[in-house]
């Protein structure tokens, strides 16, 4: 099992959402979060006070899933998250020991 | 007005068919002056309700707008709580001490208790309206001005200290101004005897500058908040400074235009130079905001409006409409300046531009009100000359003489208070509390809550 965590611009969750349903992944934790890699931040000024802000708004996408689906998964994380432009954010992948459903301590991949 | 029209007609046909016509006359006049009564009385208790308006929500959105989220209660009710303990201390000796005719400086105890404050108009002030409208709409006045000091010890001050403070700074400071400039027999009151003639038709002096100059008095004594220029420190939300600056400027309507103490074409026109002035300070303060830092901001554009507002206040019953435009613009552009380049010059922490907006406008408005002041617009004093634009250029000094004082009241009152209060419970919150805000320490609430 692999755990996919990609950090995204927020206004492209919906289209990440949709390609990820459309190759059948149904579960995802997502968090709003705020961060900076190259991107740099933007000044704002109030009466004359400088501000400079250098962490932006992003989303964070948290999912585990087969092995065997990771490249696919990435593949439409990063088909639908691009926008060509600096700041599209990262993605990251994990090896997961093991996985647990709460409800009926189901292991492994049938706990997916 | 159909109705009132049909009712004048018939008494007066009544009088003509039974009575000789001195009698029908006799009852003409008097069906007029309760008809003008009503009509001022109805507009007067607008504008109270439309100043207190100022305070909640008004200033307490834009206030609390300003400041860091963990203080938004905090600070919203420095300005609330006026509304209630203010409103106390007026009833009680308030009042009187403003307005009783006492001595050139303050007012004597007749109306303690609201004594003989009842339903009969005061003639010395506004004969068509009951005294009890004028009371209540002086008190709106009084609940505001020492709300807009709260803008400089943002964040900071203790609540305890606070209450303190403001009693005492309505007793030692607001009460003796607004005496002198519009009690009966005060030092600068142009119309009822006073020996400096200043004119102040809705408290430039009186409101703006006592409070402005305080505000800078208490911003210098508390310090600079903890991380000030080191951590940010911006506004928490400038959609609620956007409302609370809006109902500003609505609520001014009822600041200036119902200081006319009358439905009258004074009124009119003191509301025609506050809107003026409003819309030249906004432009004003964007301009110079928009060339020297690169963009107009919304922030610039509501508190050029407000910097307008208060600059037109002693002006706005005696100035025609493009004086008002003029004066309206050069506070955006000198409040600008002041809360941007002179605040960073000095290096106080004035935490929502108290000093530089209302001290700084206050004292501008009341200087301009010196030049454009006309007969053409307020006949009060019949013929005589009122500002420069008359040919009486010497009510320049006196407008300055009547700044000067309300200066000199405001620092020294000031300045005493802070020491009896700093003695007393200490003015200011400390370290930890100060870190946690006031919302949590001062109040035990937060403003925004995640978990709920």
């Amino acid at each position: 099992m692999k755990k996919i965590e990609a950090i995204i611009q927020p206004f492209k969750l919906e289209e990440v959402k949709e390609a990820l349903k459309a190759i059948g992944i149904d579960g995802m934790t997502i968090a709003e979060v705020r961060g900076h890699g190259r991107q740099k931040g933007h000044k704002e000024v109030y009466r004359g006070q400088e501000y400079v802000v250098d962490l932006l708004p992003k989303v964070k996408i948290e999912m585990v899933v087969p092995s065997g689906r990771a490249d696919e998964v990435v593949k439409a994380l990063v088909s639908s998250a691009r926008t060509g432009k600096i700041g599209d954010g990262k993605i990251f992948l994990y090896d997961v020991a093991e996985a647990i459903r709460i409800r009926n301590d189901d292991r492994g991949e049938a706990a997916l | 007005m159909t109705k009132f029209f049909g009712m004048l007609t018939a008494m007066a046909g009544a009088a003509l068919a039974q009575t000789a016509a001195p009698d029908k006359l006799a009852a003409l006049e008097t069906a007029v002056q309760s008809a003008q009564s009503a009509g001022d009385n109805a507009w007067m208790l607008t504008s109270s309700a439309l100043v207190l308006m100022m305070t909640g929500p008004g200033l307490a959105l834009f206030y609390g707008g300003l400041v860091r989220k963990k203080n938004v209660l905090g600070t919203m009710m420095q300005s609330f709580i006026l509304m209630a303990v203010i409103t106390v201390l007026w009833a009680v000796v308030g009042y009187s001490l403003a307005f009783g005719e006492g001595t050139a400086y303050f007012g004597d105890l007749r109306y303690l208790f609201l004594n003989g404050v009842g339903g009969a108009p005061n003639t010395d002030y506004a004969a068509t309206i009951p005294h009890q409208t004028f009371m209540v709409y002086q008190l709106m006045f009084a609940i505001i001005t020492p709300a807009l000091i709260s803008g400089a010890f943002a964040e900071r001050m203790k609540f305890s200290a606070m209450l303190l403070f403001m009693v005492l700074w309505a007793l030692i400071v607001y009460f003796p101004m607004a005496h002198m400039v519009w009690g009966k027999g005060g030092l600068l009151n142009a119309y009822l005897g006073g020996k400096i003639p200043s004119f102040d038709f809705a408290g430039g002096t009186v409101v703006h500058v006592t409070s402005g100059v305080s505000a800078l008095v208490c911003a210098l004594y508390l310090g600079k908040r903890k991380g000030y220029l080191t951590e940010p420190m911006k506004p928490h939300s400038m959609v609620l400074s956007f409302i609370g600056a809006c109902l500003l400027w609505v609520g001014w309507f009822g600041f200036n235009a119902g200081s006319a103490l009358g439905s009258s074409s004074l009124a009119t026109s003191a509301f025609v130079a506050t809107h003026f002035a409003a819309a030249a300070a906004t432009l004003g303060w964007l301009l110079a905001e928009w060339l020297r830092s690169g963009k107009p901001s919304v922030l610039g554009g509501i508190s050029g409006c407000v910097a307008g507002l208060v600059a037109i206040t002693p002006a706005s019953g005696f100035v025609k409409p493009m004086p008002a435009l003029f004066i309206g613009f050069c506070a955006g552009v000198v409040c600008y300046l002041m809360v941007t380049a002179v605040k960073s010059k000095f290096g106080y922490d004035d935490s929502l531009d108290a000093f530089g907006v209302h001290g700084a406008g206050g004292t501008l408005g009341a200087l301009m009100t010196g030049v454009f002041a006309t007969k053409e617009v307020n006949g009060a004093l019949k013929d005589q000359a009122l500002g420069l634009v008359d040919g009486n250029a010497g009510q320049i000094l006196n407008q300055a003489l009547g700044a000067l004082v309300a200066w000199v009241l405001a620092i020294v009152g000031t300045l005493v208070i802070l020491k009896i209060c700093d003695a007393v419970l200490g003015v200011r919150v400390d370290a930890d509390q100060e870190t946690q805000g006031l919302d949590l320490s001062m109040h035990g609430e937060e403003g925004y809550s995640l978990e709920s």
